[in-house]
């Protein structure tokens, strides 16, 4: 059996719908990675002893298991204790969890390293700690962090594919499943790689577009 | 509750970091509307004073109070917050490294306190800044981003920035040591008018040429003490104190 590219437009919508779950669950995730990590990263930074515990249980958790057993545990393990969430649901809180403490280490480091000045200059027109943190040190934090976030942003991309195991037709699942009726795995998963590839440009894209707009703001 | 004329003043100022002491009881008083410069070599501990006055760096020991109201008061820690977040309304402070927020315009460096603070209205804000930026001349910079912007157009704008939450008292920490020295004049023409609108001031600087011709009083720090103070004309041409004579010395030598 050769290669035989013709048989994919007959498939293309499926793939394209796929398409559709993949970038939708790579924006909701890497949104709520994005200003969870920054919670997070308050909170590492600046809360108290006692509230830091949780989070930092949160952190081992998110950080030292693989994200597919974090996928299996929100999806089918929260079942058990009454939190039934569509898969959807589950594959963007997994992904968007797991990358927030990715980003908030991140944060944490742009955070500290904003020039002192601007918290003082901040305090002294008169803003609380929490005022000057939210108006002035974070907003540089994140400026500072757009091109590592990036980056983590492609990492999310990628690990997208997983949330396919609890059942979301996003891409790589629709591949399969295609593969599944017409026996021609070479074909499709090529051309799931490619449609990844055209996302991640476009991602990359946008990285780029953002950089440019804030260079001047830095 | 005090007399009028205490407008600042500051009690046995002592501050020590670890062993160092770099405030070694200081006590200093200005009236309302005075200006008063500080002048010393490199860590007698200028920054220090100034610093104390808004609690940037607070005290060790002594007091500091400002129209009749302590400002290093003993709180509990969220009381003392709310407190000194009010005091610190009413004092404007320039630093040597300008310190403009720089993810916003120069607009937005002005409006954002009076905004959160003050609760002024989009449109209140934006004349407010038009004003404050007229005022230093930089209106047609006001969308400008600080990093759009030279270093004394940078000073200028902190300077609006401090002014637009109407201090009562305004604190320069070296003002122009940071600038080319063709863009020194345009910061001291500001800061020259304030002091013709009587603007209550405390200036830490290096130009002894400004100092005599803005300030009513001069204060020579070394060591953490004040060595002497007085009016320009004598600190600067007839002073007393032997270690004064020698900082102008070589602080003169150094200009040349
Ligand atoms: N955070 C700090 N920790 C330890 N020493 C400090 C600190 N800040 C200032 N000092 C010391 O205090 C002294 C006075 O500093 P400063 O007030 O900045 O002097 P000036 O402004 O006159 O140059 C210096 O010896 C300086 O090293
Ligand atoms: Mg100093």
């Amino acid at each position: 059996m050769g290669l035989d590219f013709s048989i994919l437009p007959k498939y293309m919508d499926v793939l394209l719908l796929g398409c559709l779950w993949t970038i939708g669950i790579t924006v909701a995730a890497a949104l709520l990675s994005f200003f969870v990590g920054i919670f997070f990263a308050v909170i590492a930074l600046y809360a108290p002893w006692l509230i830091k515990q949780p989070f930092r249980l949160i952190e081992w958790v998110f950080m030292g298991t693989p994200l597919l057993l974090q996928l299996f545990l929100i999806y089918f393990g929260l079942v058990q204790i009454g939190i039934d969430l569509p898969a959807f649901v589950a594959g963007v809180i997994g992904l968007g969890l797991h990358f927030a403490v990715y980003n908030s280490e991140l944060i944490q480091t742009a955070i500290l390293a904003v020039d002192k000045g601007q918290m003082e200059a901040a305090r002294t027109l008169g803003l609380s700690r929490g005022q000057a943190l939210r108006k002035v040190v974070i907003p540089q934090a994140v400026r500072d962090v757009i091109p590592p976030i990036g980056n983590n942003m492609i990492a999310l991309l990628k690990d997208s594919a997983l949330v396919s195991v609890i059942g979301v037709s996003e891409l790589t699942l629709s591949a399969q499943r295609m593969i599944g009726k017409t026996y021609r795995p070479f074909e499709f998963y090529l051309a799931a790689a490619a449609l990844y590839y055209i996302i991640n440009l476009s991602m990359e894209w946008v990285q780029r577009k953002i950089e440019r707009r804030i260079a001047i703001s830095r | 509750m005090n007399e009028q004329t205490k407008f600042v003043e500051i009690r046995h100022a002592q501050k020590s970091y670890g062993d160092l002491e770099v405030l070694k009881d200081i006590s200093l008083t200005v009236d309302r509307g005075q200006i008063v410069g500080i002048i010393g070599s490199s860590g007698s501990g200028k920054s220090t004073l100034l610093r104390a006055i808004n609690d940037l760096d607070p005290l060790t020991g002594g007091e500091v109070w400002l129209d009749g109201v302590q400002v290093n008061k003993n709180l509990p820690y969220r009381k003392y917050e709310k407190h000194i977040n009010e005091m610190r309304q009413q004092v404007g402070m320039v630093f040597q490294h300008f310190n403009l927020f720089p993810h916003m315009t120069a607009r937005e460096n002005v409006t954002m306190a009076p905004i959160m603070l003050k609760g002024l209205s989009k449109a209140e804000a934006n004349k407010l800044a038009e004003e404050q930026l007229d005022e230093v001349g930089l209106l047609e910079r006001i969308d400008y981003y600080p990093s759009q912007l030279s270093g004394g157009q940078k000073q200028r704008v902190a300077i609006a920035r401090a002014l637009a939450m109407k201090p009562k008292l305004m604190l320069f920490d070296e003002a122009t040591s940071a600038l080319d020295p063709e863009l020194v004049e345009e910061v001291n023409l500001v800061m020259k008018k304030l002091a013709e609108k009587h603007m209550t001031m405390i200036i830490v600087t290096h130009e002894m040429d400004f100092a005599s011709s803005v300030c009513d009083r001069v204060l020579f720090m070394d060591q953490g003490v004040v060595v002497e103070e007085g009016p320009p004309e004598v600190i600067f041409k007839n002073p007393k104190q032997k270690r004064t004579r020698e900082f102008l010395r070589k602080h003169l030598a150094g200009a040349k």
